[in-house]
């Protein structure tokens, strides 16, 4: 995201889908023709190593400029098949953008807007960019139409596997469909990527959970494999009183509200507070703004130096007015008589010794407490793992964090796979859509891999 | 302030920045717009007989999302009539008497058409001529322009008639679709041109329009050859400039053409012997205004140099124009890379890699960070690296000492022998 091209800065009461149209304009022709004609088109090229997929990000470049746009959004897609999702929503500033050698010179390539020009030019054309393979009679059962689940399921499909998602909700796409802010991420983007997907044969049956409308069992009989990509769960409990207080929301779940309509009114002239400081909780603050509330706050109980949003993301939640309490420790929900939340009372910190993570431990206080006034509290305090699913597949975690061969993508039972946030392990900096399609294009290479090879062993029996 | 004036070939002018004989010159109204905004003289867009242009007429090569990198144009000369040209010229060097206003001609190749239009324009009052012998399209196939400019024989006639009724200066434009250009600006001279001017455009085909497969520009479907101007031919022009300005028997003022779009352009035409400069795509593609910066430019980079006025820099590199036989072979100069200011694009090194002689390795250090060197006793100096590299300052190439000064001809003369190969 690029602050300094943001427009739609105001904030209407009377029309909140245009708070959820996105934010940072397409760039034009003649902006992206100019840019990409910036380009150096290194050798080697760093922003190629930084991009989590390996985008040959100089060539689709150089292909916009040379109007060969088709060309261009093949190459995005090949090596990412959530690319046009990725453009909008990689922190390339911490990616592709933040290597650009021109950094040192003069400023970075816009990679993220140029990518998303190319895929814009995919998307309205309709250009189908992939064949399916020949068939190979293999078949592969994908649990989680996320990017992770999608990006195995299209590599699978182009080398010829039968390739079944099975999808808990209405439409795939996971956090790119339901999760991520749509005035980032449109949903039709995140839908086209699904409809490319969909049209190499991959059967994506919705509205199915796993262990639930289809049985682990069946799916390990049934398949030759299965890869397991259903992301991560709810966020967890607080764990303080008042907790079940009506207005008191799941951040994941508060932003899915957002992203189909119709958008909830009940929000406008309202006090939100949100808990936490990461990407997800700026993401309940900005679509708080945006949903009309008068007033919102965050609260962290450490402080600006040790949260984990990324700088664009803070700043963007600044210019959109949203206030900041630093060194603030939830301790409770307080309720009124109709069960209502009316406010958060909380308790100030400091800094003491530094913890495992390296960060100084906040510790509260005595006596410090103090009320936050609050219609509506939003928890973004990370996100819980689908235990029950994992360990009715029988397979080794650890707190939930799916166990993999990193070279073969296997877990513990070698017929099943995992890749996406289910491997997403602390210390790894934050959970990307890149990283689970980057994850779920290997897992489905090492499938092939492995069942290629066990021809070749077949073979030479 | 430096002075600008010049006096070219007797023709008094406020500074060295004409307008060429072109579009921009094509009337009254234009002309007096141009010496408004600063620039020192106008040749008039070409009279001679009434003509037919067509639509369209013009095309811009754009590179790499740059505009107008070249410029290709299919129109003749003036479709206006002769007395209403007349008519203007008159009222303009009327209204800026010290401004110059120089007559663009082409006629048949005959002694009385000659005589006939010089003596008509001299009569409304004019600084001087220049005759057209380098328009390439439309007007050859009258056996004018490019066509008699071809013809060493023809130039030499042509200035002559010109020159025996013309009481005021020749200018001799030339064309450069020819081999040696020396060879036409030679038989210029020979017929009493007291100046010779180039380039005019050159011989093209702007392109093809790969959709529809017709020429661009095309005319109802059909395209003809062009003439090719702007700053693509900058290089083309300078060597021709620079061939006259070297050579013993062309002892004339040249007025330098050809892509002159700033005052940097300016100062390497007049250095290599310009003694003013005319320009038509600059201005086609920015409007007259760019004359400022081109006067404001010059006369600073002037005072820069403690230079008082333009005779203090016309020709100064000449004489470091010769030929390759007299280049010292045993000069060397080596590629070397700042590393601090390098940005690590790896440009030079795909560069030298894959299309010059594999000396420019990517190293890491024992930090970690990758950088770049120079294997300088592979290096043949060939610039490549600089060249391609986006930054200043990154690559400098640096000379070495490299034993006593021998150029071919002298390694040449010292062997005497030939050497048998069989
Ligand atoms: C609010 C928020 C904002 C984010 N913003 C960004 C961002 O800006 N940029 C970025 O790069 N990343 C962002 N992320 C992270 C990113 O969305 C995830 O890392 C990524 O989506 C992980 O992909 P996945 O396929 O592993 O999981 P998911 O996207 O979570 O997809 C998993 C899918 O599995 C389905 N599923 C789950 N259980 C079952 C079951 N039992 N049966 C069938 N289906 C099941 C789910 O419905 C879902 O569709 C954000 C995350 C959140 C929560
Ligand atoms: C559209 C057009 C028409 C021209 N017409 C004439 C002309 O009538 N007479 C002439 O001597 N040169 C003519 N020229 C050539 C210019 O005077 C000039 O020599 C040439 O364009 C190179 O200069 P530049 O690179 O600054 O444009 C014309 C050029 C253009 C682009
Ligand atoms: S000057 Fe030429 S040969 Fe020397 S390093 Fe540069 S590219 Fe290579």
């Amino acid at each position: 995201m690029h602050l300094n091209r943001v427009k739609n800065k105001t904030i209407s009461l009377d029309n909140l889908r245009m708070n959820f149209q996105e934010i940072e304009p397409d760039l034009t022709p003649k902006e992206a023709v100019e840019e990409s004609n910036r380009c150096l088109y290194c050798y080697d090229a760093p922003c190629i190593k930084a991009c989590p997929t390996g985008i040959n990000i100089p060539s689709f470049i150089k292909k916009i400029a040379s109007g060969n746009l088709k060309g261009s959004a093949r190459v995005i897609m090949e090596a990412n098949p959530v690319g046009a999702s990725c453009a909008r929503v990689c922190p390339t500033e911490e990616l592709c953008e933040g290597a650009c050698v021109l950094n040192h010179a003069s400023l970075p390539i816009m990679i993220g807007n140029l990518q998303r020009h190319a895929t814009n030019w995919a998307i309205h054309n309709n250009e189908q960019l992939f064949k399916a393979g020949e068939k190979n009679g293999k078949r592969v059962a994908v649990i989680g139409g996320g990017p992770a689940g999608l990006s195995a399921a299209r590599e699978l499909a182009r080398l010829g596997y039968e390739v079944t998602i099975f999808e808990a909700k209405e439409k795939a796409g996971g956090l790119d469909t339901y999760g991520i802010v749509s005035f980032r991420l449109p949903q039709e983007i995140s839908l086209w990527e699904v409809e490319q997907i969909e049209k190499l044969g991959v059967n994506i049956q919705t509205n199915t959970k796993v262990g639930k409308d289809i049985q682990v069992r069946e799916l390990i009989e049934n398949f030759d494999a299965v890869i397991l990509a259903a992301g991560m769960s709810k966020v967890p409990m607080l764990g303080i009183d008042g907790e079940e207080a009506e207005g008191v929301f799941d951040a994941i779940e508060f932003v899915e509200g957002t992203k189909t309509p119709p958008l909830d009114q009940q929000f406008i002239g309202k006090k939100i507070v949100v808990i936490g400081a990461g990407n997800t909780a700026i993401d309940a603050a900005t679509c708080s703004v945006r949903l009309g509330a008068e007033n919102v706050k965050m609260v962290y109980r450490r402080t600006e130096k040790e949260m984990t949003a990324y700088e664009f993301e803070y700043e963007f939640a600044k210019q959109d007015g949203v206030e900041f309490r630093w060194l603030t420790q939830p301790k409770r929900i307080i309720a009124d008589k109709s069960g209502k939340v009316e406010a958060l009372e909380c308790v100030r910190m400091e800094l003491g010794e530094p913890d495992a993570s390296g960060r100084r431990r906040p510790v509260p206080v005595a006596g410090s407490e103090f009320i936050i006034e609050a219609d509506a509290i939003v928890k973004a305090i990370g996100q819980t793992r689908y235990l029950s699913l994992i360990e009715e597949l029988g397979l080794e975690h650890n707190n939930g964090i799916v166990k993999i061969n990193t070279k073969t993508h296997q877990t513990s039972n070698p017929k099943v796979y995992a890749a996406g946030d289910v491997i997403f392990g602390d210390g790894q900096g934050e959970a990307m859509v890149v990283t689970a399609a980057q994850q779920g294009k290997l897992t489905a290479h090492a499938i092939h891999q492995q069942f290629t090879a066990d021809k070749v062993t077949l073979e030479s029996v | 302030m430096a002075d600008l004036r010049v006096n070219f070939a007797g023709i008094q002018s406020p500074n060295p920045f004409w307008l060429a004989s072109a579009p921009p010159t094509n009337s009254g109204y234009q002309v007096q717009r141009a010496f408004e905004a600063g620039w020192g003289g106008a040749v008039w867009k070409t009279l001679g007989e009434p003509i037919l242009n067509v639509s369209s007429r013009f095309a811009g090569t754009h590179f790499n999302g740059q505009r107008v990198a070249g410029f290709n144009n299919i129109e003749l000369i003036t479709d206006r009539p002769l007395e209403e040209n007349l008519k203007e010229i008159y009222e303009t060097k009327k209204r800026f008497p010290n401004h110059a206003v120089i007559a663009s001609l082409m006629v048949e190749p005959k002694q009385e058409k000659w005589h006939e239009i010089v003596k008509k324009v001299q009569a409304v009052g004019v600084d001087g001529f220049e005759l057209n012998f380098g328009c390439p399209h439309g007007m050859a196939e009258r056996g004018m322009g490019a066509a008699s400019g071809q013809v060493p024989e023809l130039v030499e006639k042509q200035t002559y008639w010109a020159k025996e009724a013309a009481e005021v200066p020749v200018i001799v434009k030339l064309t450069p679709n020819i081999t040696d250009i020396t060879a036409t600006a030679y038989a210029a001279v020979q017929g009493g041109a007291d100046a010779i001017s180039m380039i005019n455009t050159i011989n093209s085909l702007a392109g093809v329009d790969i959709d529809s497969w017709k020429t661009i520009p095309n005319v109802a479907g059909k395209g003809a050859h062009g003439g090719y101007c702007g700053p693509a031919v900058k290089p083309i022009a300078l060597n021709m400039v620079a061939e006259c300005a070297r050579h013993p028997e062309l002892n004339v003022p040249i007025s330098g053409i050809g892509g002159i779009s700033n005052w940097q352009d300016t100062v390497e035409f007049m250095l290599m012997g310009a003694g003013c400069v005319q320009v038509c795509t600059a201005a086609m593609h920015h409007g007259f205004s760019i004359v400022e910066d081109m006067i404001d430019g010059l006369n600073n980079y002037l005072d820069g140099k403690g230079i008082a006025a333009l005779d203090g820099l016309i020709g100064k590199s000449v004489h470091t124009y010769s030929d390759w036989g007299n280049l010292d072979l045993n000069y060397k100069v080596v590629a070397r890379i700042n590393n601090d200011v390098c940005i690590n694009c790896n440009k030079c090194h795909i560069a030298c890699e894959d299309t010059s002689h594999q000396c420019i390795d990517m190293l890491t250090a024992e930090s970690g960070a990758a950088y770049l060197k120079v294997r300088e006793e592979d290096c043949v100096g060939c610039n490549l690296c600089s060249i391609v590299c986006p930054v200043d300052g990154a690559i400098d190439m640096v000379e070495i000492p490299n034993g006593e000064p021998m150029t071919w001809n002298e390694r040449q003369a010292a062997i005497k022998l030939p050497i048998c190969h069989s």
